[in-house]
């Protein structure tokens, strides 16, 4: 094929990012790079910037210098939804969803159609939102569920239905932050099963302390310290490097 | 565009049945021409509470400044109106005749520019449209792009009313200052003021009123509508969703100050004068306390709420003057601690159980009872 030939292209390119709040800097310096189809782990200690960086990429937070290029287009000049429509999709630590709307107007809404002012006055729900919904609905479990109300599910159900608001998006790239956060050990163990089956075709962006999941489900590791990248690699490379051992994985 | 298989659910429907015999037939037979025109005055008030429900009860985006839009809208009609009364004929005792009186009275000797388009009632009905939607695409286009919400809305709308009133105050020659304009008298030739003429503009009102609500309605049944109850809960989520935060808050408060303007006109047409009394501070809270005791999530309840609320207004006022005001106080801190959905959500949790009790058991009772439970109903 004639792309094999050409260089090597990264879906995300993360370069001399810096972000500081009043003189202190959260994220110093950065730069990584995601391929496509990857799945990257970020873990470090407290603080050491890994919000951070997912709340920049997503334009959450603006950067004070660097940049970071999708697919050759620069995120940092642009708006949160015009970020998200070119193909990222983010997750928050804690699970944001709509609790009074239910599960289906849910992920209707993360449907990516209509989502000018216009468009959604004239948007209609026609067989193929319908099919889509439920198909999603049923990967993560709430297919029973969808004229339940957010807010009678419980923590991880709605862990569950931002995942599927996110795949509904269908992005090229995937942020999540903490998937598996105070789950139970049977959520935990179904969350990792839908991650397993929802990261093919795209790549993936995670943020995770439980290292087993993480030893589970991540191509390379890339450790934040102190808004810097300690060290970076396979979970073998970086759990044997004597400086991430001294600063993360030691205590 | 069919949304949803029924454009109102059965309560909804019952609402709208309710308020439109009241409206069309009870009112219009059992009340004298007098109150009838007092029933008018609080439904001009209905077309600000109806805005509200989209901007604050669904997109959560508290304005205290309706009564901007609805002086605006009130303004345009009243300058119309005006000019109409003020034809050479009628006004040939002033040192300039055929400009409205209160210019006369300051001096003024020609008809300001920004007056004439008022001569035609084409023109001034898209003012009654224009002037208030663009200017809160303005207000709203300067504050939610820049990320201004809340309560620092709440208090800039706030202090745009202050701004407004003390203009037109303070602009006596061309607004006609604290006394407002006031003996406006003919629309089109067509004298506004006998009985007659107030019974018609009623009607012209609560059709208005109907065709406002149908918007609403749709607005709410749409996928739009939905969107604003999500932007309420979790702003950043629709953001990241793919959609523009900023220009569904501005969609939903121009709406609602477009309602507010359309209320304003009728006021003008029905009250028969138009002045800055209706356009500050005091107002634009009164009409967000409409609002929140008819019950700021529900079309009909908002509704109620301005015709029971200025009903005691009139009834307290004429008795008990001094007392009004603290009356709508407590009126207010009830809402607020006691009971948050106002009358609706108290309809909502009290009688409408019992009605589809009733109707259950009467469903069981003819042998309809095919094991589906009435929606709502508690499955007993």
């Amino acid at each position: 094929m004639l792309i094999g030939h050409q260089p090597k292209e990264f879906l995300l390119a993360v370069s001399g990012l810096t972000v500081s709040f009043d003189g202190f800097k959260a994220v110093n310096d950065l730069s990584f790079y995601v391929e496509e189809n990857e799945i990257r782990v970020i873990i470090g200690p407290n603080g050491a910037g890994k919000t951070t960086v997912l709340d920049l990429i997503c334009g959450k937070t603006k950067a004070t210098s660097g940049s970071i290029q999708f697919r050759g287009k620069e995120l940092t000049k642009m708006r949160e939804n015009e970020i998200v429509q070119t193909g990222v999709g983010r997750k928050f630590q804690t699970p944001s969803v709509f609790e009074d709307l239910t599960v289906f107007e849910n992920l209707e809404i993360s449907f990516p159609r209509g989502r000018t002012v216009f468009g959604s006055l004239t948007f209609q729900r026609d067989q193929l939102v319908k099919d889509r919904v439920e198909e999603v609905a049923e990967m993560i479990f709430l297919k029973d569920k969808l004229n339940t109300y957010a807010d009678e599910l419980s923590h991880g159900q709605k862990q569950w239905l931002e995942i599927g608001m996110l795949l509904i998006q269908d992005p090229d790239l995937l942020m999540l932050d903490e998937p598996v956060a105070g789950m139970s050990v049977s959520e935990r163990a179904k969350t990792a099963e839908l991650l397993n089956r929802i990261i093919k075709n795209r790549s993936v962006l995670v943020i995770e302390h439980d290292m087993k999941f993480v030893e589970d489900i991540a191509h390379k590791v890339t450790v934040l310290h102190q808004g810097q990248i300690l060290s970076e690699g396979t979970m073998e490379k970086v759990k044997n490097d004597p400086k991430v051992v001294e600063v993360y994985l030691g205590h | 565009m069919i949304i949803n298989s029924r454009f109102f659910n059965r309560s909804e429907l019952m609402g709208f049945i309710a308020l439109a015999a009241v409206l069309f037939v009870i009112l219009p037979l059992t009340l004298d021409v007098f109150r009838l025109n007092l029933v008018a005055k609080y439904l001009t008030y209905a077309f600000v509470a109806l805005g509200l429900v989209l901007c604050w009860g669904y997109g959560g985006i508290l304005s205290l400044g309706q009564g901007v839009f609805f002086g605006l809208g009130g303004y345009c009609m009243a300058m119309f109106l005006k000019l109409e009364a003020s034809s050479v004929e009628n006004t040939k005792i002033q040192s300039t005749p055929g400009i409205p009186d209160f210019m006369d009275w300051n001096q003024i000797t020609a008809l300001p520019l920004f007056w004439q388009p008022f001569h035609s009632l084409t023109f001034t009905i898209f003012a009654i449209i224009l002037v208030p939607g663009l200017f809160a695409l303005i207000i709203g286009t300067a504050m939610f792009k820049r990320r201004v919400g809340g309560t620092y809305f709440a208090i800039i709308t706030q202090a745009v009313a202050a701004i407004l009133t003390i203009l037109i105050v303070g602009q006596q020659g061309y607004t006609g200052g604290i006394n407002g304009m006031t003996d406006l008298r003919t629309l089109k030739g067509w004298d506004i003021r006998p009985d007659h003429a107030k019974i018609i503009l009623y009607f012209v009102e609560v059709v208005l009123l109907f065709a406002c609500i149908g918007i609403a309605q749709f607005i709410r049944l749409t996928k739009l509508g939905r969107i604003l109850v999500a932007m309420r809960e979790q702003e950043d989520r629709v953001r990241f969703s793919g959609y523009s935060v900023a220009n569904f808050k501005i969609f939903a408060f121009c709406m609602a100050a477009i309602f507010a303007a359309i209320g304003g006109a009728m006021f003008a047409l029905n009250v028969g004068f138009m002045s800055p009394s209706f356009v500050g501070i005091v107002p634009s809270i009164e009409m967000v306390i409409y609002t929140a005791v008819g019950g700021r999530m529900s079309i009909f309840g908002a509704i109620w709420g301005a015709i029971l609320v200025n009903f005691a207004k009139t009834s307290l006022s004429e008795s008990f003057p001094q007392l009004w005001l603290f009356g709508l106080g407590a009126l207010f801190i009830a809402v607020v601690l006691a009971f948050p959905n106002g009358l609706s959500g108290l309809w909502a949790d009290y009688v409408q159980p019992r009605i589809d009790q009733l109707f259950a058991s009467r469903r069981a009772k003819a042998g309809w009872n095919d094991n589906s439970v009435a929606d709502g109903a508690p499955a007993e």
